[in-house]
């Protein structure tokens, strides 16, 4: 089963560009080994880091379907800051996995405790039940 | 002397590899890089023979080749330790690809088909072990079925392997006692193998690997080599009755048809009849189980020409069976419906009151498809809309999210 495990976090503004280098590159070295281990267990699907909201547009047709863009509103709660894909053999080792990514070290090594959001991937119909 | 690359020349070297596999295994007593070998093999087999054609002996090309890397595997190992004096006796036992082909033996596949399905292996592992070491598939045809990086499948084999390797398992066939014992396991991975084929063979998965076909080819494959047990024959009946249907099951734009509306003279003639044949034959055998059973209720529905046709009273006793041989919640919600064809629909919603506080069930989207089915059928319109709606929200497959909401648009329309 897969299943996608949201990284959402860091209104504009605030968080990570503005930590202490030594932490910030405790948090890097942290993510790439989840990677590593996750492709590693043979269970990583896809892991996307995306860029931070300055970089995000808001886009809807306007007349003649022509793209109308405008900046994220600012006092959005919450941004996805990445994801990822992984094919495991049950919803509690996703959330397993979840919560290691959720404890990935902020500030001072302290533990982030992100809120990270874990939904099934839609599959096909299962065998056809009689 | 060689023959041209055809389309049956791909069915050859999957049904080569297990023999390969089991002969290079025997012969150097290390499964794990014996398997690495012979995938290697077989990749310079797909490269080479579409251009060259195949060797008049096919097989014991695969085995020089597999034995090859395992020669020279070992002489960069013993180097790397130093031991440069020890290269000459370990390279004497490549002897001639002859002597390696006279020591094989037919149960090898079989041999291979328990150690991939060792207990102490997860189902997605040894279900891609399976495919690799027996079902002669490569870890890019494997990775492309599961619409996973080809990386990722390399390694979900590979730590298989080494869960294999630690549990210290010999390449040796199991006891009598222990094939019994782990034959369930064996058969459950080659049953999730064809429900996964069967799930992805619609929509947008069109381009995968036809998992549902291998899955069967490996079941047939594995009745060859244990033609008396009546629960293989089961099972391969079971895939074949199941897989006749598989062009009546959806519809133009992909959208599920259920079995009661479904164009019956598109079902599969050929794989009916000998589904019903092998079935019929192993349920003359008196060891009646899970699959057989799961079988003979799928041969019922075949048999129907109509739907109206069916003769639910024989499925409810099916079902009656099942229940005293493989108790479950799935199997009670597939009685209730049964119940619910022979003695009305009230009975069914009775008998799944029953399954609502089983946690197992208590939240999956059957319990509320299957109950808003029948809500329908009382005329509780309502009542109904509100368990499609439920039931779409909790299933985690597109075509049938689709179908449920559109049962509840319709009823809503009504």
């Amino acid at each position: 089963m897969k299943y996608i495990l949201m990284m959402n976090t860091m209104r504009a503004g605030h968080g990570v560009p503005e930590w202490p280098q030594k932490d910030l590159r405790t948090h890097i070295a942290f993510m790439m080994s989840l990677n590593k281990e996750l492709r590693e267990s043979g269970e990583l699907v896809s892991a996307e880091g995306l860029s931070f909201p300055e970089q995000a547009r808001l886009v809807r047709a306007g007349k003649n379907g022509a793209p109308v863009t405008d900046g994220v509103f600012p006092e959005s709660k919450e941004f996805l800051a990445g994801y990822w894909i992984v094919d495991v053999d049950s919803a509690e080792r996703a959330y397993a996995i979840a919560a290691k990514a959720s404890a990935a070290p902020g500030p001072g090594g302290a533990p982030l405790n992100m809120p990270i959001e874990v939904r099934p991937i839609m599959s096909g119909p299962p065998l056809e039940m009689l | 002397m060689t023959k041209p690359w055809d389309t049956t020349s791909e069915h050859l070297l999957r049904e080569l590899a297990p023999q390969v596999l089991g002969a290079v295994a025997r012969r150097f007593r290390d499964f794990s890089a014996a398997e690495d070998a012979v995938q290697e093999a077989l990749i310079a087999a797909f490269i080479q023979w579409p251009k060259e054609g195949i060797p008049d002996n096919s097989r014991g090309w695969l085995i020089q080749v597999a034995s090859r890397r395992m020669t020279d595997q070992m002489r960069s190992e013993i180097a790397r330790r130093e031991r440069e004096t020890a290269v000459a006796a370990e390279t004497e036992n490549l002897t001639s690809i002859l002597e390696i082909e006279a020591d094989m033996d037919p149960d090898d596949t079989l041999i291979l088909l328990f150690m991939c399905c060792h207990p102490a292996l997860t189902p997605s592992s040894a279900i891609a072990l399976t495919l690799r070491a027996v079902g002669g598939l490569t870890t890019a045809e494997i990775a492309n079925a599961f619409l996973v990086p080809e990386a990722t499948m390399a390694q979900r084999i590979s730590r298989a392997k080494q869960t294999i390797k630690t549990s210290g398992t010999p390449f040796r066939l199991p006891s009598p006692q222990e094939r019994a014992e782990r034959l369930p396991a064996v058969l459950h991975v080659l049953y999730l193998i064809f429900s996964e084929g069967y799930a992805s063979s619609i929509g947008s998965h069109l381009q995968r690997f036809d998992l549902a076909r291998e899955a069967i080819r490996l079941t047939r494959n594995t009745k060859t080599l244990l033609p008396d047990n009546a629960e293989v024959a089961g099972l391969l009946a079971l895939m074949l009755l199941t897989d006749a249907r598989r062009a009546a099951r959806t519809g133009p734009d992909e959208e599920l048809i259920p079995l009661d509306k479904q164009d019956r003279s598109l079902w599969d003639r050929l794989e009916i009849s000998e589904g019903i044949e092998l079935l019929t034959v192993a349920l003359g055998k008196g060891s009646i189980g899970l699959y057989q059973l799961q079988a003979a209720i799928a041969a019922v529905h075949d048999e129907a020409g109509r739907a109206e046709d069916t003769d639910w009273p024989q499925i409810l006793a099916l079902y009656e069976l099942l229940k005293r041989v493989s108790p479950g919640p799935m199997v009670t919600l597939n009685h209730a419906i049964a119940a619910a064809m022979v003695h009305g629909s009230a009975q069914g919603l009775q008998l799944l009151r029953a399954l609502d506080s089983d946690p197992r069930l208590a939240s999956h989207y059957r319990l509320d498809a299957v109950r808003a089915h029948l809500l329908e059928k009382t005329g509780d319109y309502e009542a109904a809309i509100k368990h499609y709606r439920v039931a779409a929200a909790r299933t985690t497959s597109i075509p049938e999210r689709n179908y449920l909401m559109t049962q509840a648009a319709r009823l809503a329309g009504e």
